[in-house]
């Protein structure tokens, strides 16, 4: 099917003797919000790092836009149109927001200079504030450093990333697990953008409101197996809490756990 | 947007968040060290430091002792650029005044006479037929022994788990001993007439300051210089933005020690020989010119305009002790002052900055 953005089959994942990841089957269609949960150490952040490339899987395959794919890294992942919110941000604090955005992407002129070509400034601004605008991300000035920036500033940067490259699928990983209130309630103010303008979204979360808030789909993971694919209007918090801790498992899941 | 955009959530503009250039602190800590001398030099000695005390009608500053306070940073200036690229990133380089004592020694010896007053030369270290060499052997001699010694930084630093301390720390021992072992104690001296030009008068201070220029430009308007700042600021960032962090590391040590071999170079056309002691403990003030100049030892922060106030403060502070006929302990203990200050008022600076935000 064409409308498929991503599909994992058989996707496992064992460090040495224990089995992080196992066999996990997983789909998601274009414009489609999914939200993953489950108790800690489920395999939640283990399913990202393999899909993003970070780390390399033990078995089965990743089919991203109807290809199979092979990430060596996380670069490779976002060239090919996956970008993540990490979980620890990868922002380097001592530089402005368009230094950020662009880091180890940058335009570039005069590139037979190798490492020494020059850096196009005025075309990354101006993507930066496109980027910006698209995701209804507000910051003061796109000049100011990460430094002094506060924590749901830091956050929008990251999440700005998406909008400025045009990628095809956003992960993000507890994207507001370190927020206060209102920040908190901005990064959803962005996911709801990305939502209007279809864009493909993997969520991981432990907080049962923003889920229901924002995503179409929860798919739950419980000590390293998908136990329940359950779309959000025919669900609620206790339902998703039993299949978290294990009460009950989705029938289409029955004998994985 | 543009920057007078009102932010949701709480967010909003504060002006007060504006940044200060850090140089601009650094440059009145410069004003201010030249106004405390020209006081005490007004006072104890009756002329002025930097101005003009003779009346003359051509010019207002005393040019002499100008000249004199570049000159003497400059060649230290010269390894500073690159130690304060590998401090950005977070590392340092204690090796630098060996590597300087190192390449020294081999570099002239690639630079000397045949004859010397009518006979051979006393001092040759190798045969007649690497005597009276073309003037750009010992140059590219000296720049790939500084290469190498970078090299072997770099590698370390970049593809083991040797801190860059402990790495340095070796590679000064080992450049060192090779400075002494090389021939043996001797100095080796007279270089051709060409080897002698590079060093020659107000040279040191034009390399320097042309180096100084395209390292800002690289610094500041390259991915070499983005990158840099970016491994300094947050590796595992620099590393999950898909940069090529050992690879980007060897480059800057390879760079830092090239400078130094550079400065090798200089320094022995400079005195017209070499000898193994040649850059002792210029690592330290190459640092020190580094840190005054607003680098932070902690990475991602400081600049090359930065580097070359704090190489002109240290300048000013010899000068100044010598124009007051001061011992040098004196300026000894204020220049320790200085670089512990320095820290300190960059740390202050640092913490309010992160309260406000």
């Amino acid at each position: 099917m064409s409308d498929i953005i991503l599909e994992t089959k058989g996707l496992t994942k064992h460090y040495g003797g224990v089995q992080a990841l196992n066999d996990a089957n997983f789909v998601l269609r274009k414009g489609e919000h999914v939200a993953i949960m489950g108790d800690n150490g489920a395999g939640k952040s283990t399913f990202v790092r393999q899909i993003t490339g970070v780390e390399t899987r033990t078995r089965g395959t990743v089919i991203f836009q109807g290809n199979e794919v092979n990430f060596a890294g996380p670069l490779d992942a976002r060239e090919a149109g996956i970008e993540t919110v990490f979980q620890t941000l990868a922002l380097a604090d001592d530089l402005n927001v368009p230094d950020n955005l662009f880091l180890g992407r940058e335009i570039t002129k005069f590139n037979f200079l190798g490492p020494f070509r020059i850096l196009n400034y005025k075309a990354m601004r101006e993507a930066t504030l496109a980027g910006l605008e698209k995701t209804g991300v507000k910051i003061p000035t796109i000049k100011n450093t990460i430094a002094n920036m506060s924590g749901g500033q830091r956050q929008c940067v990251a999440i700005a990333r998406t909008a400025t490259f045009a990628s095809k699928l956003t992960i993000m990983d507890e994207p507001t697990a370190a927020l206060g209130v209102q920040e908190t309630a901005q990064v959803e103010n962005i996911v709801r953008t990305l939502k209007e303008q279809g864009e493909s979204l993997i969520l991981v979360s432990h907080n049962m409101r923003q889920v229901f808030d924002l995503v179409d789909r929860i798919v739950v993971f419980r000590r390293g197996r998908m136990v329940a694919d359950l779309k959000v209007g025919e669900t609620d918090g206790q339902d998703v809490v039993a299949y978290i801790t294990g009460a009950k498992t989705g029938a289409q899941f029955e004998g994985a756990a | 947007m543009s920057d007078s955009s009102q932010g949701t959530g709480g967010l909003s503009i504060d002006a007060s968040k504006r940044q200060w250039p850090n140089e601009l602190n650094v440059f009145g800590a410069l004003i201010l060290i030249v106004i405390i001398f020209e006081i005490l030099g007004a006072i104890f000695m009756g002329q002025s430091l930097l101005f003009d005390s003779k009346g003359r009608f051509d010019s207002i500053f005393n040019e002499a002792r100008l000249r004199i306070i570049i000159i003497q940073v400059a060649i230290i200036g010269i390894l500073a650029l690159g130690v304060t690229q590998v401090i950005i990133t977070a590392g340092i380089d204690l090796s630098s005044g060996s590597v300087v004592g190192a390449t020294a020694m081999i570099a002239m010896s690639f630079a000397q006479v045949g004859e010397v007053n009518g006979g051979i030369n006393p001092k040759a270290i190798f045969g007649p037929s690497f005597l009276d060499l073309p003037v750009v052997i010992p140059i590219i001699v000296g720049l790939c022994v500084g290469l190498a010694a970078g090299a072997i930084n770099g590698l370390l630093v970049a593809y083991s788990r040797i801190p860059p301390f402990i790495a340095t720390l070796g590679m000064m021992l080992f450049a060192r001993g090779v400075a002494q072992w090389w021939s043996k104690g001797n100095p080796v001296s007279f270089p051709t007439e060409a080897y002698a030009k590079i060093g020659a008068g107000m040279m040191p201070v034009i390399i320097f300051l042309s180096l100084a220029v395209l390292f800002h430009f690289i610094m500041n308007y390259t991915v070499y210089g983005k990158h840099t700042y970016a491994i300094g600021s947050n590796e595992a960032a620099a590393r999950m933005s898909g940069i090529n962090v050992p690879r980007h590391l060897m480059l800057v040590y390879m760079i830092a020690g090239m400078l130094a071999g550079l400065a090798a170079v200089i320094l022995t056309s400079k005195n017209l020989t070499a000898q193994s002691g040649m850059g002792l403990s210029y690592e330290l003030e190459a640092i020190a010119m580094a840190v005054i100049g607003g680098v932070s030892l902690f990475g991602g922060r400081g600049s090359i305009i930065g580097t070359v106030i704090g190489a002109l403060i240290i300048g000013v502070i010899t000068s100044g002790f010598t124009f007051l006929r001061l011992g040098a302990y004196y300026q000894e203990m204020v220049l320790g002052c200085i670089i512990v200050g320095a820290v300190a008022l960059d740390q202050l600076q640092q913490k309010r900055a992160a309260s406000r935000s």
